[in-house]
């Protein structure tokens, strides 16, 4: 066992506009060949730039000190990154070292084959003849899994899923053979069911290739999946090292545990479920629906002699009030236009959507005005749902302003004030602009926005996706909170099974536009009918070593009778 | 990070510092070739708007002097003690017609640009919010306007206008809305596109699901947040249209000596005299027309290149801080040192 990194003491800084940041502060770290590294930290803790340190991908501004000693494959010769020339740096890319990249949609280059792009690192080493280079991509495309590829390794990255461009980038990472893969969050960008095939084939590229991973994630289940060694980054600093089970079993650091706690689990929801039920008085289940849907249909007309393309396909189901419908599925399946369709933000095409008594199908602006004020809605990504130009509490007093409850923001203050309280955010954050808020800061405004005209109905749309798990945490409880104390109902959208069990009275479950079960926590992820369903929950990596390793087997069990 | 440290429960609204004012706020910002670059240009145009404004104590005669108490000026006079730039083939006094110049070229500029802005960025938001067929019609009309030639149909426009009158406002006013026409396209064109780009942002779908009315997402949400590229087309149209004010006058389609001085006009008339080595008529006009125009497309480009961040030079990076200095902000918002 040779090492491939050992970092000592590494210190990267950044100029900005207002002054230098530290981001990276004394950070030392080894990686030993054929073993898995996950660093694990929220965002802005640094993992990206001490990862990226390793192949010096660092913006100009950067500014870095300290040895990164990175090693060949075979051990034969170390050399520190550091100070490398341009030349020498390029020898060292792809060769000792190499990078996958987020977004598998956009780190390939669009215009060339996936042949060619293979092919590019193999002649910028240059040893290969064309030929050569070219069956040399074909094998990586096969061992990566791409079927048939001696006719795909000339097709364009369009023609490829978004999980076979990441298999792609990966085998572009894996063709100079080097000693250590940076995988920056690799799967972030891909859906459930693909990302556990993705971390498949990491794995093999460990056990087959024999090549050390980096693996960067905010995922505790993607690294109790893969990794065998985690290094906990906070601020900029290493707060903890230790081996993936030691890690999970006894967290010594504070931060580490506070982290781990967070992490939402599977099944932590259907006590608290069947207590809600219990809670209900008789009349309850046959009291009218909030929103009623049945056949719902929605189709995005197609352009230019291009098919329609239906969105939601023959979607039936209701939320009855003081009650929190969570719906989950993957990427294209429908889930937010559902939740659009409701707030009137996307026609109904076909079958009926009843709306607090308001029906959707053929519906006018100005009918659907008052029903408005009924309404709340939490977008995804708190960065842009709120006007950068206007204050918080502006902002906040907005839907107040508008239905006429107060005159201008001025006077809806007390009001806002109670509201910033009710969200526990401080009431001098008022008179902040949203770009001074931290991201679940803002995205407990837009919740107090939402609720500032106490609507009966909140459609809340993948609320804490874009939140770190720490953050996502203390969000969703106080959604729970106010769920309880105002007994608004609710439309919960999420990609992720863990958070929906957490909140959610009952679950439906999209898959490709059509509603494949639905019941509470306890029926769809205790004993799931559909087969999606199946697949979804067994994808899930779950923060455990054990556990994941025995849901794992399960997985590859379930795809092996596919 | 500054912006993210908190400033601890201010009652009311926080006052604003002087240097987060526009212009000041970029000189702050900037740094080496960028920094020279910007301050050049805002010297050049402070002399420009400085001599527009006082040109009356600053000329030594009238725009349309020829005589003082010692008789005639004389025409193509050398430089000399009376006359510090010489005199023109009409007679008059060079110096003071460079001078009484900034006033009209500022009068064109200001009013060119306040009607285009207002025409152009209505339109813009109306078409770029609405879209449909009124989008539609709009952008053909513009792109037809581009295709003009801009200065052809600034001619024609004067025409129409002033109809071969040439009094100061009327002057001033021809070469002002023809030199609207042309740029009323670009205004459009950069406020629908931002309008069409904001009308999508997770911020207007929030207003227009709490219920707020057209015209109130319009002004309070999208208006305020499509002018932010503005200023630098601005400074940039403002140079351009110093080009075409003096175009046509060149052409003799601009201002009567009489009525206004006007560099486009000194310069048509010193023609003839470039070639029998009266230079002095023809230079000086010449050299206001290169500096005003220089100082403003520099005051532009700085602007815009320091409103991108990845155009922005920076300082280099300092050593890292000492440890236990870590800015408490910094994992606040990741990507905050490049929010412009």
């Amino acid at each position: 066992m040779n090492t491939v990194v050992e970092m000592t003491d590494l210190q990267v800084s950044f100029a900005t506009d207002a002054g230098t940041v530290a981001a990276v502060q004394g950070v030392s770290l080894s990686v030993q060949a054929g073993e898995v590294l996950a660093i694990v930290g929220e965002s802005g803790s640094g993992k990206t730039v001490t990862a990226r340190s390793i192949l010096r991908l660092l913006p100009e501004t950067a500014r870095t000190r300290g040895a990164v000693l990175l090693g060949t494959k075979d051990g034969s010769r170390t050399r520190d990154v550091v100070d490398l020339s341009g030349a020498e740096l390029r020898e060292v890319r792809g060769e000792d070292a190499a990078m996958v990249f987020q977004e598998p949609s956009t780190s390939l280059n669009p215009v060339y084959p996936v042949g060619w792009q293979i092919a590019e690192g193999l002649r910028a080493h240059g040893r290969l003849s064309r030929k050569e280079a070219r069956a040399k991509a074909i094998d990586v495309l096969r061992r990566v899994g791409i079927p048939d590829p001696e006719t795909r390794v000339d097709h364009y990255p369009h023609q490829f899923s978004g999980g076979q461009k990441q298999r792609i980038v990966i085998a572009q990472a894996l063709v100079l053979d080097p000693g250590v893969i940076i995988a920056d969050e690799p799967t972030t960008a891909l859906d459930v069911t693909v990302q556990a095939e993705i971390l498949d084939l990491l794995r093999r590229c460990r056990d087959e290739f024999g090549t050390a991973i980096v693996l960067i994630t905010h995922n505790m289940g993607i690294v109790a999946d893969l990794a065998d060694r985690v290094a906990v980054m906070y601020q900029g600093r290493i707060v903890e090292q230790a081996d993936v089970r030691t890690l999970f079993a006894s967290p010594q650091d504070p931060y580490t545990q506070r982290l781990l706690a967070a992490v939402p689990r599977l099944g932590t929801g259907v006590e608290r479920t069947r207590e809600r039920a219990a809670a209900r008085e008789p009349g309850w289940a046959e009291a009218t629906p909030v929103v009623d849907a049945r056949d719902l249909r929605i189709v995005y007309p197609g352009r230019l002699r291009r098919p329609d393309f239906v969105a939601v396909d023959g979607v039936s189901f209701a939320i009855r009030p003081r009650e929190v419908l969570g719906l989950v599925g993957e990427s294209g399946s429908g889930k937010t236009t559902i939740g659009r369709a409701i707030a009137g933000l996307t026609k109904v095409t076909d079958g009926s959507l009843r709306v607090l008594g308001t029906e959707m199908n053929g519906m006018r602006e100005r009918a659907f005005r008052p029903v408005r004020e009924r309404i709340g809605f939490v977008f995804q990504d708190p960065a842009s749902s709120f006007n950068p130009l206007l204050t918080i509490a502006e902002a906040v007093a907005e839907p107040l302003v508008v239905h006429g409850r107060a005159k201008d923001p001025q006077a809806a203050r007390p009001r806002v004030d109670e509201l910033l309280e009710a969200v526990q955010l401080p009431r001098a954050f008022g008179d902040r602009f949203p770009h001074e808020l931290s991201g679940g800061q803002r995205q407990r405004a837009s919740l107090a926005r939402a609720l500032a005209l106490q609507p009966e109905l909140l459609i809340a749309d993948e609320p804490t996706s874009a939140l770190d798990v720490s953050v996502q945490a203390r969000v969703l409880e106080l959604f729970d909170e106010l769920q309880r104390e105002l007994g608004f109902a609710a439309l919960f959208i999420s990609h992720d099974l863990a958070v929906v069990d957490l909140l959610a009275d009952r679950i439906a479950v999209l898959y490709r536009g059509k509603l494949v079960e639905e019941g509470t926590g306890a029926e769809v992820l205790g004993a799931p009918q559909h087969p999606y369903t199946q697949r979804l929950l067994a994808s899930l990596p779950v923060p455990d070593p054990d556990d994941q390793a025995r849901r794992r087997r399960e997985w590859e069990r379930l795809r092996a009778a596919d | 990070m500054a912006t993210v440290v908190p400033a601890p429960a201010a009652p009311g609204r926080r006052r604003r510092s002087w240097r987060k004012l526009p212009v000041v706020h970029q000189v702050r910002q900037s740094v080496g070739l960028q920094r020279g670059m910007l301050v050049a240009g805002l010297v050049l145009t402070g002399v420009f708007v400085f001599t527009a404004v006082f040109a009356p104590l600053l000329a030594p005669y009238e725009f349309g002097q020829l005589r003082d108490g010692d008789g005639p000026f004389g025409a193509q006079q050398h430089p000399s003690g009376d006359h510090l730039l010489g005199t023109t083939v009409g007679g008059y006094d060079v110096l003071s017609r460079v001078i009484w110049g900034t006033r009209t070229a500022l009068l064109v500029i200001v009013i060119a640009i306040l009607l285009s802005i207002v025409a152009g960025v209505l339109l813009g938001l109306v078409s770029g919010y609405f879209g449909g067929w009124l989008d539609r019609v709009l952008v053909v009309i513009c792109d037809a306007v581009y295709a003009f030639p801009s200065l052809l149909l600034a001619i024609v426009v004067a025409i129409v206008i002033s109809g071969g009158q040439s009094s100061l406002w009327g002057g001033i006013f021809a070469a002002a809305i023809s030199i609207t026409v042309v740029f009323i396209p670009q205004y459009f064109r950069v406020v629908r596109a931002e309008t069409v780009r904001i009308k999508a942002e997770a911020f207007v779908e929030s207003a227009r699901v709490i219920g707020a009315g057209h015209r109130r997402i319009m002004g309070r949400h999208v208006l305020r947040n499509a002018t932010r590229t503005l200023p630098l087309i601005l400074t940039l149209n403002a140079s351009e249209s110093i080009l075409t004010l003096a175009g046509l006058g060149f052409l003799g389609f601009g201002i009567q000596p009489t009525a206004a001085a006007e560099w486009g006009y000194d310069l048509n008339k010193s023609l003839s005299d470039v070639t029998s080595g009266i230079w002095w008529t023809s230079v000086f006009p010449g050299t206001a027309i290169v500096l005003t125009v220089l100082g403003l497309t520099l005051v532009g480009e700085s602007l815009n290149d320091l409103a991108d961040p990845r155009l922005r030079s920076r300082r280099a990076a300092d050593d890292p801080p000492p440890a236990g200095a870590v800015e408490p902000g910094g994992a606040l918002v990741p990507s905050g040192g490049y929010v412009a």
